[in-house]
């Protein structure tokens, strides 16, 4: 079947996905600005087509305590948040992470600290790839850059959460989210039928029960698991990198920058390059998985680096820790729920790296 | 294991006076000598296995004493995170309409942390089975006062006894679940004589009925002991419990389908 064109909000995109990829249940609470989900999904009243519960919580944290309970019944659910609704699933999250269960969630990300603003930004990149949660754990995470992207990660979401029996975020923001853009949607996927052997749906006679639980009283125990869950991270570090080069074949500078910011970088490139600097832009797809390796690599051929997010500094890190020492880098980013312009990365990458 | 001179021989079929439920996993319970959660594990076990709801049971345990109830009973059983279990169950049940689907929650669980989750579970008139346990304390870790505490009732956070000035009032969740439209069959019962575990297994079977029927969410409150919390001995226990809890907690129905 071929791919059907529309003209889509970035949130309406992940909800329209959603249905299509086959998921089974969506657990919501309204915050702006990725309310549209909640409400198209309530609008396109899946449960009379395709079968999918979609249910509007009481709080987040019931929210994503249904996606726990659900993806333990090994279905295919989700959720979607903005910043501080998902500070609020950070428990469950954890909970999810520790019992290994499949699921997305989507953050929709706005300014903060606190209730900050409903502005788009990109400060929760610590939270969504460090943790966020209490405990060693890791969700593989993906920032879509393009409503085309809100779209196609949702199933590719689904696909890694079950690949590895791990929570998986979206990590948007605020303008993708909002902005309108050109979509192909993929055709409807069935709901699956068979449910993996882990699930609780029943213990029938033919099998031990299932427990699903993130509890182990014994250390010696709970030792094993983190490092069954450590281990599992390094083969999601080695297999799943994503990332996406434009123009570094010859650069001389880098950018690093995902989502929003990337889209910033990419119209930066063109205005160095025109300019006659041989700028490039690596687009992390994959947050964790971060792209270290490749980062690593450009970094023995370019003069410095400049991370471009917008937060305070928060991806910086990684790229520091890829880059090793061998050429400068620096941070660049608005704050607050100010989109950066193309022509202050361009500024910033000659004040900082090319003169600095 | 503990094994009675002779009791080899007394062993045999005519003999039989008590067989304990398949359901329940030869696993050694965790509780203290005198708790309530072993009988309500029981009595709960044996009517999955009567009715024959094995392949159709979901539990969701909670954060306190009966953590572990997954350890006891033989049916699938998802550990929830404290106060969240009637989330979890609400998502099992959405997703999985035809399956029995309880959670078995304390009162610190239930009816402190818990509090939205169990309103607007029952609010929703989820149809699941919540089974909670009031014990008056938080027992798991340690005795210390729980949104049932009584007043005046000591623990190791009220040590000069539970003052409402400071400390707020007990709070009657199951009275409150009981004013709202979603809930069907509300009642609270106790497991400490022989007569009482009859009635309150009689409310089990009628919630797994009603359930069946998408009548709504059913909320069973079980007024039990905490003597290792209480710092009491069993008999002093459950002797405290009827001269103290039920006068505040009593027990009965306090809502029944009008049938």
């Amino acid at each position: 079947m071929e791919k059907e064109l529309r003209l889509m909000k970035g949130n309406e995109a992940v909800a329209e996905a959603a249905i299509r990829a086959g998921a089974d249940g969506y657990f919501g609470y309204p915050i702006t600005p990725q309310s549209e989900i909640l409400e198209y999904l309530m609008e396109a009243n899946p449960s009379q087509t395709t079968g999918m519960v979609v249910l509007q919580a009481e709080s987040e944290v019931a929210a994503i305590n249904m996606v726990y309970g659900g993806a333990a019944c090994g279905k295919k659910v989700m959720t979607s948040s903005s910043s501080p609704g998902i500070s609020l699933k950070q428990e469950g999250i954890s909970y999810i992470a520790g019992a290994e269960l499949p699921c997305l969630i989507v953050n929709v990300v706005r300014g903060g600290p606190g209730l900050g603003t409903i502005q788009p930004a990109q400060s929760d990149y610590f939270q969504s790839v460090k943790g966020g949660g209490h405990g060693d754990y890791h969700m593989i995470v993906l920032a879509p850059a393009s409503v085309q992207e809100m779209a196609d990660f949702v199933d590719l979401s689904f696909e890694l959460a079950f690949k590895y029996r791990n929570p998986v975020m979206m990590l948007s923001d605020g303008a993708i989210g909002q902005m309108m853009e050109k979509v192909y949607l993929s055709p409807q996927k069935e709901r699956m039928k068979v449910f993996p052997d882990w699930a609780t749906t029943g213990k029938p006679a033919t099998r031990a029960r299932n427990i699903i639980t993130s509890l182990d009283l014994d250390s010696d125990g709970m030792e094993q698991h983190n490092r069954d869950l450590q281990a599992k991270y390094q083969v999601i570090r080695e297999k799943e990198v994503r990332l996406e080069e434009f123009q570094t074949s010859d650069a001389e500078y880098l950018l690093v920058a995902y989502g929003t910011s990337a889209r910033v970088c990419q119209k930066a490139v063109q205005l160095l390059r025109a300019q006659g600097i041989k700028a490039g832009l690596l687009r992390p797809i994959t947050l964790f998985p971060f792209p270290t390796k490749r980062i690593n690599e450009l970094a023995s051929k370019v003069k410095g680096i400049l991370s471009v997010e917008m937060s305070a500094g928060q991806m910086v890190e990684d790229v520091l820790l890829a880059v090793n020492g061998k050429v400068p880098v620096k941070h660049f980013g608005r704050l607050g729920g100010i989109v950066t312009t193309p022509e202050e990365v361009v500024d910033n990458l000659k004040s900082e790296i090319i003169k600095g | 294991m503990i094994e009675a001179t002779g009791i080899k021989e007394i062993i045999k079929p005519e003999n039989l006076v008590y067989r304990k439920t398949n359901i329940m996993t030869d696993n050694i319970l965790s509780y203290c000598p005198g708790c309530g959660h072993g009988t309500a594990h029981r009595i709960l076990a044996e009517i999955i296995d009567e009715l024959g709801l094995q392949s159709e049971t979901i539990g969701v345990s909670p954060v306190g004493c009966s953590v572990l109830l997954y350890n006891y009973l033989d049916v699938d059983i998802q550990e929830a995170a404290h106060g969240r279990a009637p989330a979890v169950a609400t998502a099992i049940k959405r997703l999985l309409p035809d399956k029995f689907v309880f959670t078995y929650q304390g009162d610190g669980d239930l009816a402190a942390i818990g509090t939205a989750e169990t309103i607007h579970a029952c609010n929703r008139g989820e149809n699941i089975l919540i089974i909670f346990i009031n014990n008056g304390i938080y027992g798991m870790t340690g005795g210390q006062m729980a949104p049932t505490t009584l007043v005046g009732m000591k623990s190791s956070t009220s040590p000069f006894g539970r003052d409402v000035k400071t400390m707020g009032n007990p709070l009657k969740m199951t009275d409150i679940v009981a004013t709202l439209e979603g809930t069907y069959y509300v009642t609270r019962q106790s497991v400490h004589t022989p007569a009482n575990v009859k009635k309150t297994k009689k409310a089990i079977r009628k919630a797994v009925q009603y359930q069946k029927l998408n009548k709504g969410t059913c909320f069973i409150e079980i007024v039990s002991n905490c003597p290792s919390g209480w710092r009491m001995t069993p008999t002093q226990s459950n002797k405290w419990m009827e001269e103290n809890m039920f006068p505040f907690y009593p027990l009965g129905d306090l809502k029944v389908p009008k049938e």
